[in-house]
């Protein structure tokens, strides 16, 4: 995803801002001059300065982009849908694996994934199985992670 | 040195879990440095996890091997493909693709594996021979002498790059701000924490870093799937045909690379994709038959080969001694020596010398051990770009999945990885350098609490931060190095293009 100089130099200048508006709350250390928001401080007047010299740049120079633009890729189905699948699948993954335990929701996700890269189900679904496996037994029994077992707790292995 | 300390050190080495360790470790270095979008950094950031569960020295010996052979087979796909396995091989990736098609793959081959060799044991002597002396000095460094250092490295991350300095600078104060998150700052008081008990002890750096340098590349490859691979040359003979010819025809190359990408690496904040660069450049300028590059000329392979390597050994000199990253490797690896009580710093060369000569053995070791497992490498590579890719990034995906949570046994870890992996992928697809931002969250405590303590000591006044030689001196350093941009903005007006 492109995005136009100006419209980041925006979006800098009002996380400097909004940073400088939260440190007025933090209390100054008694009998000296640099406190706890000297230093947030000193970098949001950075990314304020840094945003606005973005902007501006963009803003003189000749040629107009559009504010937001996509590369050639997004209008093809398939990388799109990939790349919305590994964002989806990641926040899937935080959701349901309290839920339904890391197993299942492994092996799902991984098929999901390397189908949708283009996969043939006979690779796809080994493989999640595999590599659900190993992790299993590298993280969960080598290392003691405490993969959660969610649906899976009664067969705990 | 000791011989106690030595002997204890070889003890430590060799133990028969640490050598499998580097065993292992190498396989997957080369596997991930042989893939085009898999980095020596993500290599890395996958296998901080692991070493994680491990004592001290296996875990930093994994680091130091993968990245190594990493680097190394970052130039296989780049004779074959015309794709840099890692960015510190695309400075030299068409001279080595010309060489292929000219039918030379295997000299191509061969120079990256034998100098990158030579190179990485150049480096491990210039860090074997200069961290503990170094340190001696460091031992009287105050405040000054610190601030100064850290200034110096975030200074050469944003300004010696090829990037807009202006977007490394934006990086850069991203990263601070991440670091200012959290009670680590001088007054320890709770910034920007909304309340969260998590976020009260600051964003941990692993799950952010597996996102920023393994989740951002994954989008990237999925994104571009669709194009497939295509090699140049099926057929690879014996890669060390002519490597003594080349060697004796080239020492001062050699040399000049192995010293100058040492130097690069050592300068806090710069790499070894930025020490190819200036060596292959320098190659050519240098060159007897500057024409011949670019058609397919093994000389700045051999120069550049050697530096990116050697900038590999250099940058840990600064990391050891002053717990500043040399680059984004070693920003890794600080998270990790703090973590498995090797607190970087000068005295860890006294209190923890038999681990640190350890590191220094592992080191040729791994250089040693980059010969055959290289050549095997290379014999294997039509196998090896054939991994479907398909399969591999979502395993890569779900170990990045539980290599986040396992650093905290927490899924808020899982949920840093995809902002920042997002944010990272953003970043670098508007030209915004991510490089920058690591430094500034692993340096940004240390510069903070580094310029309170010399402002209170110095009674707020700018000067004193220049009163001492060597801070003065490194002061001096650091400046120029910002001025650096305008200095060649200048230069290239006086003179044409350089």
């Amino acid at each position: 995803m492109k995005i136009n100089d100006a419209l980041s130099g925006a979006a800098l200048v009002a996380l400097g801002a909004a940073v400088l508006w939260h440190i007025q709350g933090f209390p100054p250390m008694p009998g000296q001059k640099f406190g706890p928001a000297w230093f947030p401080g000193l970098i949001a007047a950075g990314l304020i300065a840094c945003g606005a010299l973005l902007a501006a740049t963009r803003l003189r120079a000749a040629t107009r982009d559009p504010l937001l633009a996509l590369p050639a890729w997004t209008r093809r189905a398939r990388p799109l849908a990939s790349l919305a699948a590994v964002v989806a699948g990641l926040v899937v993954y935080v959701l349901a694996v309290d839920t339904l335990g890391f197993h299942i929701t492994a092996v799902a996700l991984l098929m999901v994934w390397s189908r949708l890269l283009g996969a043939a189900w006979r690779f796809a679904l080994p493989v999640a199985g595999a590599a659900t496996v190993i992790i299993h037994l590298a993280f969960y029994k080598l290392l003691k992670v405490p993969l959660p077992w969610g649906l899976l707790k009664g067969v705990v292995f | 040195m000791t011989l106690a300390v030595l002997s204890q050190a070889l003890s430590l080495v060799l133990d028969p879990y640490v050598l499998w360790v580097v065993f292992a470790s190498a396989a997957f270095g080369l596997f991930v440095g042989a893939i085009p979008g898999l980095t020596a950094t993500m290599a890395t950031a996958l296998l901080v996890p692991v070493t994680f569960f491990m004592p001290p020295v296996p875990a930093i010996a994994a680091i130091v091997t993968a990245t190594a052979m990493a680097i190394f087979a970052g130039d296989i796909p780049s004779c074959l493909l015309r794709m840099p396995g890692t960015a510190a091989s695309a400075a030299y990736t068409d001279e080595a693709y010309a060489m292929t098609k000219k039918g030379h793959g295997e000299m191509a081959l061969g120079a990256g594996l034998v100098f990158s060799a030579v190179g990485g044991l150049f480096g491990t002597a210039v860090l074997i021979a200069a961290a503990p002396a170094l340190a001696e000095v460091a031992l009287k460094f105050s405040s000054f002498e610190y601030f100064w250092l850290v200034v110096l490295g975030l200074s050469s991350a944003v300004f010696l790059t090829f990037g807009s300095p202006l977007k490394g600078v934006v990086s850069l104060l991203l990263g601070l701000l991440v670091a200012a998150v959290g009670l680590d700052n001088p007054a320890a008081f709770p910034r920007f924490t909304f309340g969260n008990a998590e976020l009260s002890g600051g964003l941990t750096l692993i799950p952010i870093m597996i996102g920023m340098f393994a989740v951002s590349e994954i989008l990237r490859n999925v994104a571009a799937m669709e194009q497939p691979w295509e090699m140049a040359q099926a057929r690879i003979g014996n890669v060390f045909t002519g490597m003594w010819r080349l060697a004796k025809r080239y020492p001062l190359g050699i040399l000049r690379g192995s010293a100058l990408g040492t130097a690069i690496g050592a300068l806090p904040g710069a790499g070894a994709d930025i020490a190819a660069w200036m060596s292959y450049a320098i190659s050519k300028k240098f060159s007897k038959e500057p024409e011949k590059f670019g058609t397919g000329h093994v000389e700045g392979i051999v120069e550049a080969g050697a530096s990116n390597n050697s900038a590999l050994a250099g940058a840990w000199i600064p990391s050891l001694v002053f717990g500043i990253p040399g680059d984004s490797i070693t920003a890794i690896v600080i998270g990790v020596l703090y973590i498995k009580g090797l607190n970087p710093g000068p005295t860890v060369f006294m209190e923890k010398a038999p681990e640190m000569y350890a590191i220094f053995f592992i080191f040729i070791i791994a250089n040693l051990l980059m010969l055959p497992l290289g050549v095997a490498a290379i014999k294997g590579a039509k196998q090896l770009l054939r991994a479907p890719r398909e399969l591999l990034m979502p395993v890569i995906l779900l170990f990045c999945i539980v290599g986040s949570f396992a650093i905290n046994n927490s899924l808020f870890g899982v949920v840093l990885m995809l902002v920042f992996g997002l944010l990272a992928y953003v970043m670098e697809e508007n030209g915004f350098p991510v490089a920058p931002a690591i430094l500034g969250m692993v340096l940004g405590a240390m510069l903070e609490e580094h310029f309170i303590s010399s402002m209170i000591k110095s009674d707020g006044r700018l000067l004193g931060f220049f009163e001492r030689p060597i801070a003065g001196a490194l002061g001096g350093l650091a400046l120029l190095v910002i001025a650096w941009p305008l200095v060649r903005a200048w230069l290239e007006r006086k003179g044409g293009k350089p």
